[in-house]
């Protein structure tokens, strides 16, 4: 594994993504998802919303470390309120 | 017809998955590691954050690039759609001419890539080349190695020329898949030649337009050996795209780190156009199945 060069950082990112999937499958055994249309243009499932949550919450980490001088850890806050927004609402 | 579901179907998936996961999922872990150390070498390796990222995305000449790749591809899209389309509509219907014409069209798809940009580069030569030579006898002074512009309408011009064939190909089978009926209805209503490809030819080309959409953008968006091979990315830097500049970082400078941060910015850039693309076609499917369900 030395090859893959690992980091905390990274572990505890990879960790968390792995736990969310596995989460998530674990929450639609027990309930199973409905697909519903909220406020995105399109009609989506609790997985799409997690994907668009991330993918977004790249891009805004992308915007913050590239454009601002501001905390990384702010952009995570940020991330996460979208994230969970996107999940009631989305 | 009732669908089954079940859940232990994705049992299935498995071998392929963890296939994927040697080939796919590892490797793009271990470039995220890469992306955030200053790798030296084995056992020696600096923790830097987003340092990385911070450097890459403030690169003038990778944004520089950035911007000519999105001009590129939205300019080569805005040429072959309709191309590809104008071409399948006066393709013949029927008969052995169908099939020749086919044969022809597809021809270029067949040629490997960089055989393609090698071609191009031959062709376009000054001295021996029948399109460099004869631009030049007609006075126009055309260098592809000098001049970029020139250089710009080569790539692009050899873009259409090896790429509008599958728009092409897409638009022919969409519209061979029309029913006879509909142009029997448009001929009772003597519907003109337009209003036929208005109505009728272009709503039921929307789903094949969709993914020649989708796959001309990400090939042209990641397009490598082509231009490496006609133009080296120049002259100067006017012609380098992304995936030759990241090429440039990571194996010609060993710029391992940069180039980890910059492959995961450009690989998002894909994903999120992908995802969009992705969705706008299920999104249509989806209508379309409710319009005919009700």
């Amino acid at each position: 594994m030395s090859w893959m060069v690992w980091t905390v950082p990274t572990a505890i990112f990879f960790s968390a993504i792995a736990a969310m999937l596995a989460g998530m499958t674990v929450w639609e055994i027990v309930s199973p998802t409905i697909e519903r249309k909220g406020f995105l243009p399109i009609s989506t499932t609790r997985g799409d919303r997690l994907f668009v949550g991330l993918l977004s919450a790249a891009f805004i980490h992308l915007g913050v470390i590239g454009y601002t001088s501001l905390s990384i850890w702010l952009a995570l806050a940020a991330s996460l309120a979208w994230l969970l927004v996107l999940m009631r609402w989305g | 017809m009732n669908k089954v579901y079940n859940n232990r179907a994705w049992l299935l998936v498995l071998p392929m998955l963890i296939l994927v996961a040697f080939s796919a999922i590892v490797p793009l872990m271990t470039v995220v590691n890469y992306s955030v150390q200053d790798v030296l070498g084995p056992n020696a390796s600096f923790f830097t954050g987003t340092e990385w990222f911070r450097a890459m995305l403030n690169d003038p000449e990778l944004q520089a690039a950035f911007l000519r790749q999105i001009v590129f591809s939205l300019t080569i899209l805005a040429i072959q759609v309709p191309l590809g389309i104008g071409i399948a509509l006066i393709m013949p219907k029927r008969g052995w001419q169908a099939s020749a014409v086919l044969i022809l069209i597809t021809l270029p798809l067949l040629i490997p890539w960089n055989v393609v940009g090698s071609i191009w580069q031959i062709f376009t030569r000054g001295d021996i080349g029948l399109m460099g030579w004869g631009l030049r006898q007609l006075g126009v002074d055309y260098n592809i190695t000098r001049d970029g512009t020139d250089a710009w309408l080569t790539i692009i011009l050899m873009d259409v020329w090896h790429w509008t064939p599958l728009v092409a190909m897409l638009c022919y089978s969409g519209l061979r898949s029309i029913p006879d009926a509909y142009y029997q209805a448009a001929r009772i209503d003597r519907a003109s030649k337009w209003a036929v490809f208005r109505y009728i030819q272009l709503p039921k080309l929307t789903n094949v337009l969709v993914i020649a959409v989708l796959l001309r953008f990400m090939h042209s968006f990641m397009i490598y050996a082509e231009p490496f091979v006609l133009t080296g990315g120049g002259p100067g830097s006017s012609t380098t795209f992304l995936s030759q500049s990241l090429t440039t970082m990571a194996v010609g400078q060993q710029d391992l780190g940069p180039s980890a941060a910059f492959s995961i910015i450009y690989f998002l850039v894909i994903l999120l156009v992908s995802w969009v693309f992705y969705t706008t076609i299920m999104n249509m499917q989806k209508d379309k199945n409710s319009q005919g369900g009700a």
